[in-house]
This record gives structure tokens, C-alpha cells and sequence, in this order.
């Protein structure tokens, strides 16, 4: 019997011995998070483990009077709380801001038996945000200039099937619906417009619709509209049938509903935004997952009209993906490298060019990343807004971080999403689990 | 005439009319005999049948045999899962110096099928290509000949081992 014992004891170290060299695959990835941001960043080879390495931050939200940090010189003021999982910001040029509050309502179909535990992880990461209030809203919120109180937002636009993008062209405000782009007619000032709004376009959902955000901006003269389509998928695991025109940016012309694909091969690209004074379209990207914790980047990048980024058979430019059958050596040449490295699995989900006067002048004409925070890798990545300051239209040197505390001991207070910078140059953070609209403000003009 | 050794080593003759006179063997073994019983097949089917979805997965990259093979393990993994309770329980309940050299390597086969189908779970989680080539459908080798070997050891011991009537050999 103690024999049997022994062996029983000898087997559990052997499966110990496995578990831990399988783990040390991973190993091949320990690097700094610094060497990865920029326009260079280390790609180490893919690494793999038995277990998938992660880290879900709970959602505890902000209690009393909680903040999240910025630096010295500047102030931060919820503007908005108890909200509805609010994630896209846009400023009207009265002052006026809107809070795009949206959710994901239908659950992703059961192909497969991970399926529901990421669909366990998706929604712990998101904290039941907003609880069962409606969602799935535009608000406008009018700064009273109260101090510092939290102002009281009105509805808009009620009854959205997930929207996120929205841009102002003259007196027509498109939203960006997860399944189509909506028109409104509506002119700075108004609280509220009349009527369900007019279909410009379809865009590419369900069923699956796994990357549903569409982020949406217009060139300067509003002849054109631009969209991100995320892809359906993390690497192309439910066919390329389900991408038909998807991992894409797309530019639609309101006038006709007519659309052509301006970018490929962009997984999750959010964030659009023309640089100021350009015809330069800028996007945040999500990269892929399960590559290992330090891979692969997710980006900044000016979007070059027809390029092709890699998405889902290569990244980083040429790197070619080895998850992805049948491999395609022909796109995989024409790949180009983005621009500027953000560290792995950030989720960048929102961008926004500092155009105010308010902040110190490195700030100006800088970017201001959103990112959403890390969940499939150990050490989390993220839960912050990043600066990026740009010379000459590029971005130099590496992200310095602007609003933190966002993570605190493993908890998530709260996620930073879509941002903006108002008429009077602060700028609008919204922070989707914590259910509340953050105002940065400059203490001193420098 | 079966000896005491024969008995131990599970050399006992298969049809049960010249087996020596059952041992007393205990209400729970009776119970969780036949569930065994009644459960260990479906898991032995599901993994081989998972050997040949991933081949045909490696032949053709088509992501519907992929998904075959994770729906496949992960169900004979279900179904084994409670086969190999039902098993230990047998096993307690019987008295484990009535097992035998077959009985034993029955349960080591059978432990063994679900250990390596429980990595090979894992490792078909991967979105694609490697969940498959090369480790995936080698572990759904391995594993579905550590379950058909499970399978084989029973032609060298009564089933009665396992059986609502008999007892353990």
C-alpha cells in the first residue's frame, strides 16, 4: 500500500513537472512591456500554455469620492454617474457633450465548448455595467459649470441597437449603430431630435457580430464617412465566411449608401479620427489573442487608403499567424507594418488628437489613447489613458501614462473607453463599468 | 476447477454458470456496477471518434471538423468523468484485493484515456490550425488507444467484474 502511495505520489510530480515545463513555454515571452511600444516593437515567437494564462480584473466600480489619478497640474471631475455603460464620447461645438451609452445584447452563437467560458470572462470583465437600466442610448450632456458637480444628462436618441460611433456633418448627426449607420437631423443647441432616424447603410452584425463596436468619423468636408468593421473573430477560427468585409475600415458615401473597403487586415480598428488640419485618417487597434502575454501589440496607426495590415494571416506586418489555415503567402507580402505600438493587449478602444488650448503646449496636436485593460495575460495591461505626444504629425517617444488608478490591488474601478477634448480644450473620458464621464482639466495654462 | 489464485489474477471463466458462487459484494457496488457499465462505452466512442475528425481536420483546415473534435472531448470527457466515479466507486466497494491484474490495468487505461483527453481539451482550444497539428491529434491517438485498450483488457476478465451479478473476480 505505501508503495502504491509512492507511486501515486511520484505520478502527481510528474504531472506537476509537465504542468510547469508546459507553463515555461511561456517564458520565451518575458519582456519588458516598454520594448514593445513605438514603431519598432519586439515581437518575441508565439508562446502557448496548457492553461490560458489570464487575469479578469473584478469590477467593484467607485465608491465615495474615488478618482482616478492625472498628473500633477491637473484635475479630474466625474461629469456624469450612474450611467449605462457609457463608451463613446463625442463634443459639439456649442460646449455640448454626447455620451453614447451602449451595450452588447445578443450572445455570440454556441459553436464551440469554449464558447460560454469566454462568454463567462466577457462578461465578468464588463461587471454587468449598468445592471439592467437602459443602455443603448445617445445623451447629451450640457456642462452647467457647477463646480465640479456631476451634471444631469438628457436623452437624445433612445432605442440604438448597440451604437458607438457618431460625427456631426453641418446639420446632420450620423450614429453609428452596431448593424447600420442611422442619420438625424440636428443642429447644435437642440436637446432632442424628432423621428427614428434614416437608414445611409447595413453594416456587417449578427449573428455572430463579435467585434461589434463601429467606430465612425467624416473627412473635413463630410463627403465621406468612415467606419471600422471588427472582425468576427480572434484569428479567423469561425471561417472567412463569417469576415466578409469585416477586420476593415470602410469609407461610405452618405449621399448614395454606396461603400468601398479603405483598409484590410485590421482586426479591431476603433477610434477613427482624422489627424487636425489633414486628410490623414488615424485608428486604434485591438490585436490578437492568445499568442502568449506578449503578443501580439495592439497600435496607432495612420490608416493608409487600400492597404493591407495582416489581419488574420500575419502581424506586425509579415509575421505570419500559425493558428491561420489555409495560409495565404500572397497577402502575406503585400502586409505592411502599422505605425506605432501600444504593448500587447491594452485594448485601445478610443483616440483623440489634443486640438484645445487649455492643456501645456506638449500636449498639443498629441494623441490621447483610451485603453480598456488586459484580461489574457497575468501581469493586466492598460486600465488607463495614455499620451502620445506627435511632431510633425507622427508620434514620437513612448506613451506617457495621463489618467491612471483606474486598477487598483486587481480590482477594476472603472475601464476608460472612447475620449474627446471639449470646446474648452478639456478632455472627456468615458469609462464604461464604472458608469461615469470623467472631465480632465488643466489647473494652470503653462 | 478455478483456484484462489485464478480468482486473484482474474483467470475466471467467462459465462457465469461455471464461476465459483459469487462473493458477497455490497448494495453500492451493485448500484454503481451497471452505471459503470452503462457509461464507460460512451466516452471510448466520443475519443475515437475524435481521432478521425482531427484527421480530417489536418487533411482539409475545414473548421467544422475542428469543432467536431472539441464537441467530441468534451463530452466523452463529461460522460467519463462520471464513469470514472462510478468505477472508483465499484473499485471501494468491492474491496480493492478483488480487482485483479486485468481489473487494474482496466482502470490505469481507463484513467489514463481521460488524463491525456483532458490536455488534449486544452490544447484543442486554440483558435485554429494548432489546436489540431501536430500535439492535438496525437494526444487523440494516444488517448483513443489507451481507451480501446480499456476496452480489450475485458476479454481476459469476466465482465461480471463490473456486473450487477457477479462480483469481483
Amino acid at each position: 500500500m505505501g508503495v502504491r502511495t509512492g507511486g501515486a505520489g511520484m505520478k502527481r510530480h510528474i504531472a506537476l513537472v509537465v504542468c510547469l515545463s508546459l507553463a515555461a513555454c511561456g517564458t520565451g515571452q518575458n519582456i519588458e512591456k516598454s520594448t514593445q511600444y513605438g514603431p519598432t516593437p519586439d515581437i518575441p515567437e508565439p508562446s502557448r500554455t496548457l492553461l490560458p494564462q489570464m487575469k479578469v480584473a473584478d469590477v467593484v466600480g467607485w465608491s465615495g469620492g474615488d478618482k482616478p489619478t492625472v498628473p500633477q497640474g491637473f484635475r479630474i471631475d466625474a461629469i456624469a454617474t450612474g450611467l449605462s455603460s457609457p463608451r463613446n464620447i463625442y463634443a459639439l461645438p456649442n460646449g455640448d457633450l454626447l455620451v453614447i451609452e451602449s451595450k452588447k445584447d445578443a450572445p455570440e452563437p454556441l459553436e464551440r465548448p469554449k464558447r460560454p467560458v469566454m462568454a463567462w470572462i466577457e462578461k465578468k470583465a464588463h461587471g454587468g455595467s449598468g445592471g439592467e437600466r437602459p443602455s443603448n442610448r445617445v445623451l447629451l450632456l450640457r456642462h452647467a459649470d457647477s463646480g465640479g458637480k456631476p451634471d444631469t444628462p438628457t436623452v437624445l436618441i433612445d432605442h440604438l441597437n448597440s451604437p458607438f460611433g457618431v460625427v456631426l456633418v453641418g446639420d446632420t448627426l450620423y450614429v453609428a449603430d452596431t448593424d447600420a449607420i442611422l442619420r438625424f437631423p440636428f443642429k447644435v443647441g437642440q436637446t432632442s431630435v424628432d423621428g427614428p432616424g434614416e437608414k445611409v447603410i447595413d453594416l456587417p452584425a449578427g449573428p455572430i457580430n463579435h467585434h461589434w463596436t463601429k467606430s465612425l468619423t467624416a473627412n473635413a468636408d463630410g463627403s465621406k464617412l468612415y467606419v471600422g468593421v471588427g472582425s468576427n473573430s480572434n484569428a479567423m477560427e469561425r471561417g472567412i465566411e463569417a469576415e466578409t468585409n469585416r477586420a476593415a475600415i470602410w469609407e461610405v458615401d452618405p449621399a448614395s449608401g454606396a461603400f468601398k473597403v479603405f483598409a484590410r487586415g485590421l482586426r479591431n480598428p476603433n477610434g477613427l479620427t482624422f489627424y487636425p488640419g489633414s486628410s490623414t485618417l488615424w485608428a486604434v487597434v485591438n490585436e490578437r489573442d492568445e499568442l502568449g502575454p506578449n503578443l501580439v501589440p495592439d497600435y496607432l496607426t495612420s490608416v493608409k487608403p487600400g492597404a493591407f495590415y495582416g489581419w488574420p494571416y500575419s502581424y506586425w506586418g509579415q509575421h505570419v499567424d500559425p493558428r491561420v489555415r489555409p495560409q495565404r503567402s500572397d497577402l502575406v507580402k503585400s502586409a505592411i507594418a502599422p505605425d506605432y505600438g501600444l504593448s500587447s493587449h491594452v485594448a485601445p478602444l478610443g483616440l483623440a488628437f489634443y486640438t484645445g488650448n487649455s492643456f501645456p503646449s506638449q500636449f498639443h496636436g498629441g494623441a490621447f489613447v483610451g485603453e480598456h485593460g488586459s484580461w489574457n495575460r497575468p501581469e493586466p495591461n492598460g486600465y488607463k489613458l495614455v499620451f502620445i505626444r506627435f511632431e510633425n504629425g507622427r508620434p514620437v517617444g513612448d506613451p506617457m501614462d495621463f489618467v491612471t488608478g483606474f486598477l487598483e490591488d486587481g480590482k477594476a474601478h472603472g475601464r476608460p473607453v472612447g475620449v474627446a477634448v471639449d470646446r474648452t480644450g478639456a478632455l472627456i473620458v468615458a469609462d464604461d463599468v464604472g458608469n461615469t464621464v470623467w472631465r480632465v482639466t488643466a489647473e494652470t495654462k503653462s | 476447477m478455478v483456484t484462489l489464485r485464478d480468482i486473484r489474477d482474474g483467470h475466471v471463466p467467462l459465462s457465469s454458470d461455471n464461476a465459483p458462487m459469487p462473493p458477497a459484494r455490497s448494495r453500492v457496488a451493485s448500484v454503481a456496477a451497471p452505471i459503470y457499465l452503462l457509461l464507460f462505452p460512451i466516452p471510448v466512442v466520443l475519443f475515437v471518434a475524435a481521432v478521425v475528425t482531427d484527421v480530417a481536420y489536418s487533411a482539409s483546415a475545414f473548421l467544422m471538423w475542428l469543432h467536431f473534435s472539441q464537441w467530441l472531448i468534451a463530452a466523452g470527457l463529461a460522460f467519463g468523468a462520471v464513469a470514472a466515479i462510478a468505477l472508483l466507486v465499484v473499485v471501494f466497494a468491492s474491496g480493492a484485493n478483488r480487482v485483479g491484474t486485468y481489473g487494474w490495468s482496466h482502470l490505469v487505461l481507463f484513467y489514463a484515456a481521460l488524463i491525456i483527453e483532458v490536455f488534449n481539451a486544452f490544447i484543442h482550444t486554440a483558435d485554429g490550425w494548432t489546436a489540431v497539428v501536430p500535439i492535438g491529434v496525437l494526444l487523440s491517438i494516444v488517448g483513443a488507444i489507451c481507451a480501446l485498450a480499456a476496452v480489450g483488457t475485458l476479454f481476459f476478465m469476466p465482465i461480471a467484474w463490473v456486473s450487477a451479478r457477479g462480483a469481483p473476480a
